[in-house]
């Protein structure tokens, strides 16, 4: 049990990680990747979500009715946004104006989605629980990695702290737009299939 | 029960619960955010007198905490009406005559709606600062306008002259000639277009109202 629940939180990591493996999520890896401390809270939003979205469908999986299964899933998901968007909103104010809607988004976000399709509708709630925080957190690291190339790249900056690049640096202002994330998105995954050696069948 | 009674009736349940939740969890947290954006607004109403990001001219950013912040901001900014427009005073210690008036501005962007303040300084003709706070321009590009590179250039640029407002200028980064222009950002010309058509209009919207207070 004990491996076998590592292996639920450990493999969203790296051997099924959702976006340099699935490709899931693109659109706000690129979208709140300018600054670290963005894609920190986008992380944690998406990480709640997911996991708790995953509890409760697997919680209600044996009596959902299967012709209204979709739009029940969505409606768990959807709340479960809303409540994050809220609370954002109240408690951390100046990070939530900077996320706008890419927290909304969540609930188009294809992972959210496709773990409560793939994983919890088959599996009891706690291995759900495990498989969604894994699967959050495996979206976040590549979120983080992405933010802080980008951010490094473009302000000369991690997590809002100066680096010693000296008075002369200038930030790349490619880094700081979609493209520029996109072409760092696909080094990443470039480079991480190139390790864990995974191929597209 | 039959299948569509029971799929019916689950439906049902789902959408009280989750309107229960989410009501309880907007009405819990309404005041909160309600006074976040209070304090958000007096904040840039606050550095849009030149008080936010450089506040003795050292160069030095400050961040305002809000009990802190609350307190200088009912000692010095006094909120007003100017015919149906709003207008803020900004009264020095040991003075009883404002030193500084502003005034909210917004305007079409590239994307959305800008919002801001802009502010002039005692002699209604020059500006004393100005800021955004609400916009959707794109991050580094056009959200550059609420960088204080571009803001600080605002400081001592003129406004009106001879009782009417002048021709604003947001120029080609590099090219601002004159004292009624700053220089745009590269890459964002229809933001810094944006930008330049909000202030002619909300100077001219103001033009009469600090003609008229000026003989004072």
């Amino acid at each position: 049990m004990a491996s076998a629940a590592k292996k639920l939180l450990m493999d969203p990591f790296s051997d099924n990680n959702p976006v340099t493996i699935q490709v899931l999520g693109i659109c706000s890896a690129l979208a709140v990747t300018v600054k670290v401390d963005t894609a920190i809270v986008m992380t944690l939003a998406l990480t709640a979500v997911v996991t708790l979205s995953n509890f409760v469908i697997s919680l209600l999986r044996n009596v959902i009715p299967s012709g209204i299964r979709m739009i029940v899933e969505m409606a768990v998901i959807a709340t479960l946004v809303i409540i994050a968007d809220q609370l954002l909103q109240a408690f951390l104010f100046d990070i939530s104006k900077q996320l706008s809607v890419f927290v909304g988004l969540i609930i188009t976000n294809c992972i959210v989605m496709g773990r409560a399709e793939a994983f919890a509708l088959q599996n009891p709630p706690k291995e759900s629980l495990l498989d969604g925080l894994g699967n959050g957190l495996g979206y976040g690291i590549v979120l983080i990695a992405v933010a802080s190339i980008r951010e490094i790249l473009g302000f000369g900056k991690w997590f809002g702290m100066s680096l010693p690049f000296g008075e002369n640096f200038m930030g790349n202002g490619l880094a700081l737009l979609a493209p520029g994330a996109f072409i760092i998105l696909g080094l990443l995954i470039w480079a991480q299939r190139t390790i864990t050696k995974h191929v597209e069948e | 029960m039959t299948e569509s009674t029971k799929t019916l009736t689950f439906a049902a349940i789902v959408c009280v619960t989750c309107s229960l939740l989410l009501s309880g969890t907007a009405a819990g947290l309404k005041s909160l955010q309600e006074a976040n954006k209070a304090f958000d607004v007096k904040r840039n109403i606050v550095k849009a007198f030149g008080y936010g990001f450089d506040i003795n001219g050292e160069g030095k950013k400050v961040k305002w905490k809000r009990p802190q912040f609350e307190e200088t901001y009912t000692k010095h900014v006094s909120e007003e009406k100017a015919g149906e427009l709003p207008i803020y005073t900004w009264t020095d210690d040991g003075s009883d005559k404002p030193s500084k008036y502003a005034f909210p501005i917004s305007g079409k962007g590239l994307w959305s709606t800008l919002y801001g303040y802009l502010s002039l300084n005692a002699d209604l003709e020059t500006i004393a600062g100005i800021s955004f706070y609400d916009h959707k321009e794109t991050p580094g590009l056009g959200a550059e306008i609420e960088k204080d590179w571009f803001l600080s250039q605002f400081a001592g640029k003129r406004l009106y002259a001879d009782g009417a407002s002048t021709e604003f200028v947001v120029a080609k980064p590099g090219y601002a000639q004159g004292d009624s222009a700053v220089d745009g950002i590269s890459g964002a010309t229809l933001t810094g277009k944006g930008v330049e058509a909000l202030i002619r209009k909300d100077a001219a919207a103001y033009a009469n109202y600090f003609k008229s207070i000026k003989g004072n």
